[in-house]
């Protein structure tokens, strides 16, 4: 007797616990992109402010449907959600960082930013109308470089990701052809290639094959030294991702809140802007002000303090114009 | 036996908590199953049995949905590592129980357990991060030379030696159930009666004789029952697969073609499936995996059932 008595004491202490430090947790969950970044600022918002953020990075799909059960303060995707599904599950939508998607290849005697791409010519290679390396699209585009007759290997991601949300995003853009033939989302049916599993796998499968080319997200293209290429983008330049030009994508990108955000940064028009990047973006429950502050809290202490610590991440931060836009959209919807 | 025996309280309590614990077996394959089928329904409704069992299609963009292509590559993922596994399995299991010395049998034994403690996960980077490299960059394309000038073996090997690609994928599989094929066949030749051993070196017999005419027909139903065993595990396999397959959804003829199971639709899409009937066409792909394993175990079962009969007889 004496010791179920103690098992019950001991019980009842942890749940107090729990009880007393639930008003202090947040729970999200969602897209596993910005996982590294959330995580982080997590940590240091929990050091400066005692709040502890519980993130899950279960993937968008989970995250939305997540959100939309009520089951978590907050969601998160890689792709922002229409107008339309956001009044439908009551909720509300804004981004909190940027990333890009960058395209890189494995060509003998290519460097990194040597090979110039357009978007008709990507749209075909990834479509295996372009077969060959020395193809007349590409070497018009690259007259100084010498390319030989060798097959294009096409590498994508085999598991259902936001980066390829990104990149069919940017081909359905600008080529009518992929649009009718594959179109765009997490997983979409490729005419060609293979697949790889992760980031990790797609920059280990381009580094390793010859001639090939694949996409990813930017930072691992950073980290594994790849030879990317560069874009023409919707101006017409041909740019260098870094983060100078997707923070000039994210600038001249057009995020109206009366959308919720709803965005694809998919050739943004500036001049400067590199052509692929993207935001990603938390939802929260309308109903729920109190959870919402708390939240909205955190993200307004991590736009204020959390610019390095996302750089030194390989993400790029949100330029100021937007994260005022943004807090104008929360003090509309009363949080 | 007609006494009626006072039972003790403490046996009663201790029969019950054993039955309920038995029960929740079955109640957690029935709700298991239960789910499966509710989550489903929506892709049951949307593209029947038959057209979702028979159609190629997978496209999450225009939200048409086939099983096809996933069961095709499941079964013939099975099947070829059933093949690579199945003489490697036999011959390990022949040594220890025929012809290695006492000496050896322990530290081969252990061996093949630590085998099959080996969490998939691993065997799925080593094969990205080591397998693939070599079988891309060596193996494959010396047997696409190798048989180059064959009619219709050439048609297997066509295609870019890339590593990510059937032929890997069933290497690793295969590595991953030979532990469980050679310990059943090991405990299936443990059953022949020594005597009828011992009879047979006693004619003459060498040990290939008895081998291949006392041992292996007395447990073949055994051996076979190892087999389906194995079938199944492949079958379910996912995460050693995941990595080297490519999750592409075709029909292919080439062992140097990516290509996908079940298992690696599942952990590739499901995190990312943000529209409903995706969702549940996959729940509908784990209920097909679901049956599938279940009809190969039962099979299995019976199989090792009978042979364990004949033995008690």
């Amino acid at each position: 007797m004496k010791t179920i008595f103690k098992v019950a004491v001991v019980l009842a202490c942890m749940l107090s616990f729990t009880w007393a430090e639930a008003a202090d947790k947040l729970n999200g969950a969602g897209a596993s992109f910005p996982y590294p970044v959330y995580s982080a600022w997590a940590f240091d918002y929990n050091k400066a402010t005692g709040v502890q953020i519980n993130y899950q990075s279960i993937g968008s799909g989970g995250g939305i449907r997540q959100i939309t059960e009520r089951t978590v303060d907050f969601g998160a995707s890689d792709a922002p959600l229409m107008p339309e599904q956001i009044a439908k599950a009551k909720l509300l939508q804004f981004p909190a960082v940027i990333g890009g998607v960058v395209t890189v290849v494995n060509i003998a005697g290519v460097k990194p930013g040597e090979m110039r791409l357009d978007a008709e010519a990507t749209a075909k290679i990834f479509l295996g109308e372009i077969k060959y390396w020395d193809d007349k699209k590409i070497q018009s585009l690259n007259p100084k470089v010498k390319l030989s007759h060798d097959e294009i290997t096409v590498v994508h991601r085999s598991d259902g990701s936001g980066t390829t949300a990104l990149f069919t995003e940017y081909l359905n853009g600008v080529s009518p052809d992929w649009k009718t033939k594959v179109g765009a989302g997490t997983s979409v049916k490729w005419p060609v290639g293979i697949g790889s599993k992760g980031n990790e796998g797609v920059a280990n499968y381009v580094q390793r094959t010859k001639n090939s080319i694949g996409y990813l997200e930017f930072a691992y293209a950073e980290q594994n030294k790849l030879t990317y290429t560069l874009l023409k983008n919707a101006a017409g330049t041909f740019v260098v991702p870094s983060f100078e030009t997707f923070e000039d994508a994210a600038d001249t990108g057009m995020f109206d809140p009366k959308n919720h955000f709803h965005l694809w940064l998919v050739n943004a028009p500036g001049k400067n802007s590199w052509p692929i990047a993207g935001a990603t973006f938390i939802l929260l429950a309308q109903e729920k002000t109190d959870a919402n502050r708390k939240v909205v809290k955190f993200y307004d202490w991590a736009f204020r303090n959390g610019d390095p610590k996302a750089k030194e991440l390989v993400y790029v931060p949100l330029p100021k114009s937007l994260k005022d836009k943004i807090r104008a959209y929360w003090k509309a919807n009363g949080i | 036996m007609a006494v009626t025996v006072k039972r003790n309280p403490g046996d009663i309590i201790f029969s019950s908590i054993t039955a309920v614990a038995a029960c929740t077996v079955i109640v957690f394959i029935i709700g298991i199953l239960f789910v499966l089928i509710r989550e489903s329904s929506l892709a049951i409704e949307n593209f029947g049995v038959i057209q979702f069992l028979t159609s190629t299609d997978w496209d999450p963009v225009k939200e048409s949905f086939g099983a096809l292509t996933s069961i095709y590559g499941t079964v013939v993922t099975t099947v070829l590592s059933l093949v690579m596994a199945i003489p490697v399995a036999l011959g390990i299991a022949v040594f220890l129980t025929e012809v290695s010395p006492n000496f050896l049998k322990g530290p081969i034994g252990i061996a093949i357990e630590l085998l099959a403690a080996i969490p998939s996960i691993i065997y799925g980077m080593w094969g990205l991060f080591t397998l693939s490299p070599i079988m891309g960059n060596t193996i494959e394309p010396f047997l696409k030379r190798a048989t180059a000038d064959i009619p219709l073996v050439s048609v297997l090997f066509q295609g870019t030696p890339m590593g990510i690609d059937i032929l890997t994928a069933s290497i690793i599989l295969s590595i991953m159930i030979i532990p469980f094929t050679a310990s059943i066949a090991r405990d299936a030749f443990n059953l022949t009666p020594d005597v009828v051993k011992e009879s047979a070196y006693a004619l003459g017999a060498t040990k290939w004789e008895v081998v291949k005419n006392i041992v292996i027909p007395y447990s073949k139903l055994g051996v076979f029952g190892g087999m389906l065993f194995s079938l199944g595990r492949a079958l379910g396999e996912t995460m050693a697969v995941a990595f080297v397959l490519g999750n592409n959804h075709r029909i292919f003829t080439s062992l140097f073609d990516s290509a996908t199971t079940i298992t690696v639709t599942l952990a590739n899409e499901f995190t990312e499936a943000d529209k409903d009937v995706y969702l549940s066409s996959l729940f509908y792909l784990a209920l097909v995996l679901f049956v599938m394993s279940f009809v190969f175990l039962a099979i299995a079962k019976f199989f090792l059932l009978r042979a364990e009969r004949r033995h008690a007889r």
